[in-house]
């Protein structure tokens, strides 16, 4: 009876915080779906019109488009990158811990940090990157300035800020992996590239599916990089999901309509994970 | 000749990584006009972008606002993640087993889903514009939780059986006995909810709009996006460098560590 007690003791600050932070705004997210409220005046029940409104609101569905994009080239670039510089690290090499700790430092970083650097880098008239592309006698890029540009950059710059965390989740994989495979497959004539393909990418792939689970999710939390670089233009071609979300909600006030975009965002990364899990976990 | 060129493309590799930050920290001290060009070096030094920094923004309170918010977020995560950490590992009683899988469900709730209702908490409890409003929805860590119960299970049962027949009580036990046998389960939970919190952009955004309240990413952020940086790139610029610093100090203190708690919380997928 007593350890009962003391155990109940032990856990009570997490069930307050679990029914305050937890539990309470689950339940209020259902309640506050199907009505209209600014925060103000009382809510008011309007049943699913809140959806009807989402399945028709254009910039909705631009933002979701937009996540997309980012997704599409954000998670290859990652792996490739991420992948090369593990293998890389992998090596027998001196001074291991300066690069991996070089590769590693933007993700410690603040993304404001990081951001407010890179709006400079990417000055379409007076930015490094475009000056460097002039001194190779290259055309300039709008980076940020072209609808067509603005998600891709912000993508690249994802990459260089988080790559580092996924090269030590791959280093990490890549290490667990036993010597023997590589004999046996060195033995039967494989060359390095084969090895790589055929040895390498199916013995982590419990890491290649957390990678991608993991870098989807950040990839659906997209909101500080262009908060901070584009404001989500030009022409609205930067427009996060959980930036619109921010902006209905705290620009307009309209916190039904939020929570639904929230909602349904949840819903759909549910949906992507569940998808991503059946097509990349292998049986090894 | 092959490992010099491969040792020449690694080094290309990480100061591609280190170079944007060398460069940003550079251009601080230049005169407005030198920052874009290619030459990172001033021509000459000089503080001007700071002193716009320190007279325009009160950066120095952000700073001290920040380091409340997440000292204390750290602290109190964990204290209570390890309780409860504790209490699902080592205690027994009804109900543990469902509030361990309870805690293993919420990590994977996207905030996108609670961020809305969870404001309106915050506003019912007139908690906006206030250190409580930044700290509460984060005074208890529920990878934390996991992190702590794992390590404590591994904790052999002869030292604690051991320190209750000399009348320990709990308390006494997880306090005196099984923390200080914890640091690696500390110092990756107390870095973690640190640096995320550090770094934590949206809830402050929400929850605060008084200047004097602000942490530091969030004056920051709205010190360049505002009207108030005037479109000068010095200031915006030192401004992000101040910002940088402190975490840069510590990660060049802590850095195995860092990098060895990371590679945890890829776990709580």
């Amino acid at each position: 009876m007593r350890s009962q007690k003391v155990g109940y003791a032990f856990v009570a600050p997490y069930l307050l915080y679990f029914a305050m932070f937890m539990a309470y705004p689950l339940i209020f997210s259902f309640i506050l779906i199907f009505h209209k409220w600014n925060i103000i005046l009382p809510m008011q029940f309007v049943g699913l019109s809140n959806f009807h409104k989402m399945m028709q609101d254009s910039l909705y569905w631009k933002s979701l488009w937009n996540t997309v994009r980012f997704l599409i080239i954000h998670i290859p670039l990652q792996i490739a990158v991420a992948l090369v510089l593990a293998e890389v690290l992998n090596q027998k090499i001196r001074m291991v811990g300066f690069f991996r700790g070089a590769f590693f430092l933007p993700v410690v970083i603040s993304g404001v940090v990081v951001t407010i650097l890179w709006k400079q880098l990417f000055s379409t008239d007076t930015g490094l990157l475009n000056l460097l592309l002039g001194e190779l006698g290259l055309n300039r890029v709008p980076w940020l300035t072209h609808p067509d540009w603005a998600m891709p950059s912000i993508a690249l710059m994802a990459t260089w800020k988080n790559v580092g965390f996924y090269v030590i989740l791959f280093l990490a994989g890549l290490q667990s992996i036993p010597a023997q495979l590589y004999e046996a497959a060195t033995l039967d004539g494989a060359t390095k590239v084969q090895q790589f393909f055929h040895v390498t990418i199916p013995a982590i792939n419990s890491t290649m599916l957390l990678v991608v689970i993991l870098s989807t999710m950040n990839g659906f939390a997209l909101f500080v990089e262009p908060y901070v670089l584009t404001g989500g233009g030009p022409l609205n071609s930067t427009l996060s999901v959980v930036l619109y979300m921010y902006k209905q909600a705290f620009s307009f006030g309209k916190m039904g309509y939020a929570a639904t975009l929230g909602f349904s965002l949840a819903l759909i990364i549910f949906i992507v994970v569940i998808i991503q899990k059946k097509f990349v976990e292998r049986e090894v | 000749m092959r490992t010099v060129i491969f040792y020449l493309l690694l080094i290309l590799a990480a100061l591609t990584f280190l170079f944007p930050f060398i460069w940003m920290v550079l251009a601080t001290f230049k005169p407005e006009v030198e920052i874009n060009y290619l030459n990172p070096l001033p021509s000459e030094w000089t503080w001007y972008s700071y002193s716009v920094i320190f007279t325009k923004i009160p950066i120095v309170r952000s700073f001290f606002n920040s380091v409340i918010v997440s000292g204390t977020m750290t602290l109190s995560a964990l204290i209570f993640s390890s309780m409860a950490g504790y209490a699902l590992s080592r205690l027994h009683f009804r109900g543990r087993d469902l509030i361990f899988y309870v805690a293993l469900f919420t990590m994977m709730v996207p905030f996108q889903l609670t961020l809305i209702p969870l404001y309106v908490l915050i506003v019912k409890l007139g908690w906006t514009d206030s250190y409580i409003g930044l700290i509460a929805p984060g005074f208890v860590s529920t990878f934390g939780i996991l992190v702590f119960r794992q390590f404590f299970r591994d904790i052999p049962q002869d030292m604690i059986d051991a320190a209750r027949v000399d009348g320990c009580h709990d308390f006494r036990i997880w306090w005196q006995i099984v923390l200080p046998l914890s640091k690696p389960a500390l110092v990756t939970v107390g870095i973690l909810t640190f640096m995320g919190s550090w770094n934590e952009l949206l809830w402050p955004l929400i929850v605060v709009r008084e200047q004097s309240l602000m942490t530091m990413p969030q004056l920051v952020t709205l010190f360049a996006i505002g009207g108030q940086a005037e479109s000068q790139v010095g200031p915006q610029l030192a401004a992000s460098t101040l910002l940088m610093i402190p975490v840069v100090v510590v990660y060049m203190i802590f850095q195995r560590h860092f990098i060895r708690s990371m590679a945890t919380s890829g776990l709580k997928g």
